[in-house]
């Protein structure tokens, strides 16, 4: 390309660059998930960056786009990898490249691609699996203490096979979901945090994976790829609304500490809501679409039918984010 | 001397490689009288001055050549002796790349003056100089080439009180201001001093960049003494020297869009204007010469005095040429500056810097990728504006939307195309949206003319229609009347001659 008109200098990070610093980021949690969960998430990652990249490839070329500027531009890999990082680590293959695909081919291509995309893309593909496999996709691994618990074999038996009768010696509900369990089955619960506990050991590795994710999440804003805007006021506000109803009754809510460390806050936090396409541009917008992220998250974790509530509230904020950023533009120089 | 310590922060902006210590190894160096001086006749912003001289004409130097065409306008004279050899449209240093009228001189080298004549100018009373002034060619010599008199007269509506000098020359590369700095220092401080009192300014303050260490210690030693003028320091941050940021970061006025810094008590000059009115009272002498940035791809870049109308190729020469052939050249800044059509342009007041141009700043090998929203260009816009909106609404044609975001408010600094990691040329889209918007009100301003003359002359037709219906029913009326009997009249009185003639002839045969 040639320049004709100024300015005739440029110094920015390549697409490519903010996605490789994302994916750094992204290796402390991976590796806290290893540490407690065995290398499922590997195994995740990989069929979800292949699966992601044939079906960039063959979206390009159907769409007549150049396939080597695109490829290499790597939002591909990194919706992948979120939506990857999302899902259990004992999920069978062809759930993850179901959901893969429609992260890439619905979310992404058909919205009009790169830049184009209303939604964020492994939201919806992590909206489209628990909505069709809820079953599959709230099984969640004991956390192993030590990785013999849950060996490489029995790892990828699951992969390949499927869960069967292995998974209930494994897996465990987590926090959220025992809780809202029992107060939809009207039986009274206690969360036993007792060593030995399986909540207690679930939770253990909770806080090490999500103070994982707050450290490359600091590597971004570091690195100048996020603003504090929306990460702070996510945790700010999802603190302060569980803090309001633990203080109200305390036996029927969690504190705001299990809330902050439980599921995907963290993740969320930097690297969900911060997704440049999908969320607001104005300071002032990035404010309010992380306060409505946080509270929508609230709302479906505590009263919602799902554990979880992370990709619908992201996905119902994302639906408003024109009208934020309209309704919060900055005052411009000089005008009153 | 007192420092100021209080710097108001600037919203957004770039840190950028000032690639200025190139320029400014060597002292300003003065070039031999060139063989042929070409002047064009548009230098400035406003009317083009009017041609007071013709081919063959001996002029002196410093003689008017072209006089200010009404108020908004400047002069321009001769930069120094010898005679007129044409008057043709030439090449000139202006992004249309489009020839304009320029004159040229060929030197006799003898450089002989007009009579200079300084001007008491406190004798003679502001109002007198302002005229002077107008005739003086002085222009702001920072690029924008306003008529320097338009703004020392504007002082009688608005009471300034604050004189602001734009030392900060924020764009990297140019280093003509800092050159002066160091070298004409003395005759800045009078200078300032003298135009102080001419807009009867209480204070003065320099805004400088902290980029030019060197000057600021020779300013601040020279203003010790000086209880009214004041050195502020002000980060390097471009665009720090474009106006409205540079009051804001002194003085934490936010100049409104309509307003100008004479309203607010402020007026502004950058520090070469300043030694150029400071010349023309003193010493009586017009605006003749400036100092020009040779840099980038040359050899030896540095700072030139010149005479207005010399060719640039002399002065790329002189810099030891291209160090890679590019033969493009950039005037001004690499961040707002714009291409020369050629190198046969010749130096005008607005040329403060000709960067003769990096391969890789022609030749971007960055491919565009689609926007993602990323608002790295918001957070550098200096004006706040959200220029990825603005790109959205520009690339899609909607630009009443644009107009809506604030597409007029953009000062085409470049900071967001500088910083967009998918490499888009925003500012572009934003040229080509104003000049849209441009186009079309003026084509609407057109046909608004045109319509209002068809329904004005359907009126008139239809006026004229009744006027003669009006015109030929009185006529008839009074055919009828008045003029009727006077036709039987005289038809009687015809036909009762004829009969006369008739038995006369009778009775005579």
């Amino acid at each position: 390309m040639f320049n004709q008109q100024s300015p005739f200098i440029q110094k920015a990070p390549s697409v490519t660059l903010v996605m490789i610093l994302v994916m750094l980021s992204l290796v402390p949690g991976i590796l806290a998930y290893i540490f407690f969960f065995g290398i499922g998430i590997l195994l995740n990652l990989t069929i979800a960056i292949i699966t992601a990249l044939i079906a960039e490839y063959f979206i390009l070329k159907i769409r007549n786009l150049p396939i080597k500027l695109f490829i290499t531009d790597g939002s591909a890999i990194v919706a992948a990898s979120l939506l990857a990082i999302s899902i259990s680590p004992i999920t069978p293959w062809w759930i993850i490249i179901i959901g893969t695909l429609f992260t890439i081919i619905v979310a992404k291509h058909l919205y009009g691609g790169l830049g184009s995309n209303l939604f964020n893309p492994a939201m919806i593909g992590y909206a489209v699996l628990l909505i069709s496999f809820p079953a599959v996709m709230t099984k969640w691994p004991l956390p192993a203490t030590h990785l013999l618990d849950f060996n490489i074999a029995q790892q990828l038996e699951v992969f390949f096979y499927g869960p069967k009768g292995l998974i209930d010696s494994v897996s465990s509900a987590t926090p959220l979901d025992y809780i809202k369990t029992q107060i939809f089955l009207d039986k009274p619960y206690e969360l036993n945090f007792s060593e030995g506990m399986p909540i207690r050991s679930y939770f253990n590795a909770s806080i090490i994976i999500s103070l994982s994710f707050l450290l490359g999440g600091i590597f971004m804003w570091f690195k100048k790829i996020i603003t504090w805007h929306l990460p702070i006021t996510f945790l700010v506000s999802l603190t302060l609304i569980s803090l309001i109803f633990w203080l109200i009754d305390s036996s029927l809510y969690l504190s705001p500490f299990i809330h902050l460390f439980s599921g995907g806050t963290l993740l969320c936090a930097f690297f969900i809501i911060t997704d440049p396409v999908s969320g607001p541009t104005t300071p002032k917008g990035k404010i309010f679409f992380a306060f409505g992220v946080a509270l929508l998250v609230y709302l479906i974790r505590v009263f919602g039918g799902y554990p979880e509530g992370v990709a619908f509230a992201v996905i119902f904020m994302n639906i408003c984010v024109p009208l934020i950023d309209s309704l919060t533009q900055p005052k411009v120089f000089g005008h009153e | 001397m007192k420092l100021l310590d209080k710097i108001f922060k600037l919203n957004g902006g770039i840190q950028t490689e000032t690639n200025k210590k190139v320029s400014t190894k060597n002292p300003i160096k003065s070039l031999p009288i060139p063989s042929e001086l070409r002047l064009s006749l548009r230098q400035h912003i406003g009317n083009i001055a009017k041609l007071k001289v013709k081919v063959g004409d001996q002029v002196l130097k410093g003689e008017l050549i072209a006089e200010a065409d009404g108020n908004i306008s400047a002069a321009i004279h001769a930069p120094t002796s010898g005679k007129i050899k044409s008057i043709e449209k030439l090449l000139i240093p202006h992004p249309s790349g489009l020839p304009d009228f320029c004159v040229t001189i060929v030197p006799d080298k003898k450089d002989q003056w007009i009579k200079k004549t300084p001007i008491d100018w406190k004798k003679i009373g502001i109002e007198e100089t302002n005229k002077l002034l107008l005739n003086s060619g002085i222009v702001g010599l920072g690029g924008a080439a306003f008529p320097s008199h338009l703004k020392i007269g504007n002082n009688r509506k608005n009471l300034i009180n604050t004189l602001i000098v734009n030392a900060a020359e924020c764009e990297p590369y140019i280093t003509c201001d800092d050159m002066l700095m160091k070298e004409r220092s003395k005759d800045l401080i009078e200078g300032i001093k003298l135009v102080q009192s001419l807009l009867g300014a209480k204070e003065t303050i320099i805004g400088i960049e902290d980029n030019k260490p060197e000057s600021y210690e020779i300013i601040s030693k020279l203003i010790l003494k000086e209880s009214n003028i004041h050195i502020k320091i002000v980060p390097t941050i471009y665009p720090s020297g474009y106006a409205k940021s540079l009051i804001f970061l002194i003085n934490g006025i936010k100049i409104s869009k309509e307003k100008l810094p004479p309203e607010y008590g402020i007026q502004m000059f950058n520090v070469a204007t300043i030694i150029a009115i400071y010349k023309f009272i003193i010493h009586g002498e017009t605006s003749l010469s400036r100092i020009v940035t040779i840099t980038g791809n040359v050899k030896e870049p540095g700072n030139y005095d010149v005479l207005f109308g010399t060719p640039l190729d002399s002065l790329i020469k002189d810099a030891g040429g291209q160090k890679i052939k590019t033969n493009t050249f950039i005037m001004g800044g690499p961040m707002m500056g714009f291409k020369l059509p050629s190198i046969d342009v010749s130096v005008t007041k607005t040329m403060n810097c000709v960067i003769s141009a990096e391969p890789e700043m022609i030749d971007n090998k960055k491919e565009p990728l689609p926007c993602i929203r990323c608002s790295k260009c918001a957070e550098a816009c200096p004006v706040s504006l959200q220029p990825q909106e603005l790109y959205w609404f520009s690339k899609s044609d909607q630009f009443e939307k644009a107009q809506n975001y604030n597409l007029f408010d953009c000062i085409e600094c470049g900071c967001c195309s500088y910083v967009c990691p998918s490499n888009i040329p925003l500012v572009q889209f934003y040229r080509y949206a104003k000049s849209e918007i441009i186009a079309e009100s003026i084509i609407k301003e057109e046909a608004d003319i045109a319509r209002d003359r068809t329904d004005f002359r359907i009126l008139r037709l239809e006026r004229e229609k009744k006027e003669r219906a009006q015109r030929n029913a009185e006529r008839r009326a009074e055919n009828t009347n008045a003029e009727k009997s006077k036709l039987i009249e005289e038809k009687r009185a015809e036909i009762k001659a004829t009969l006369e003639r008739i038995e006369n002839n009778r009775e005579n045969e």
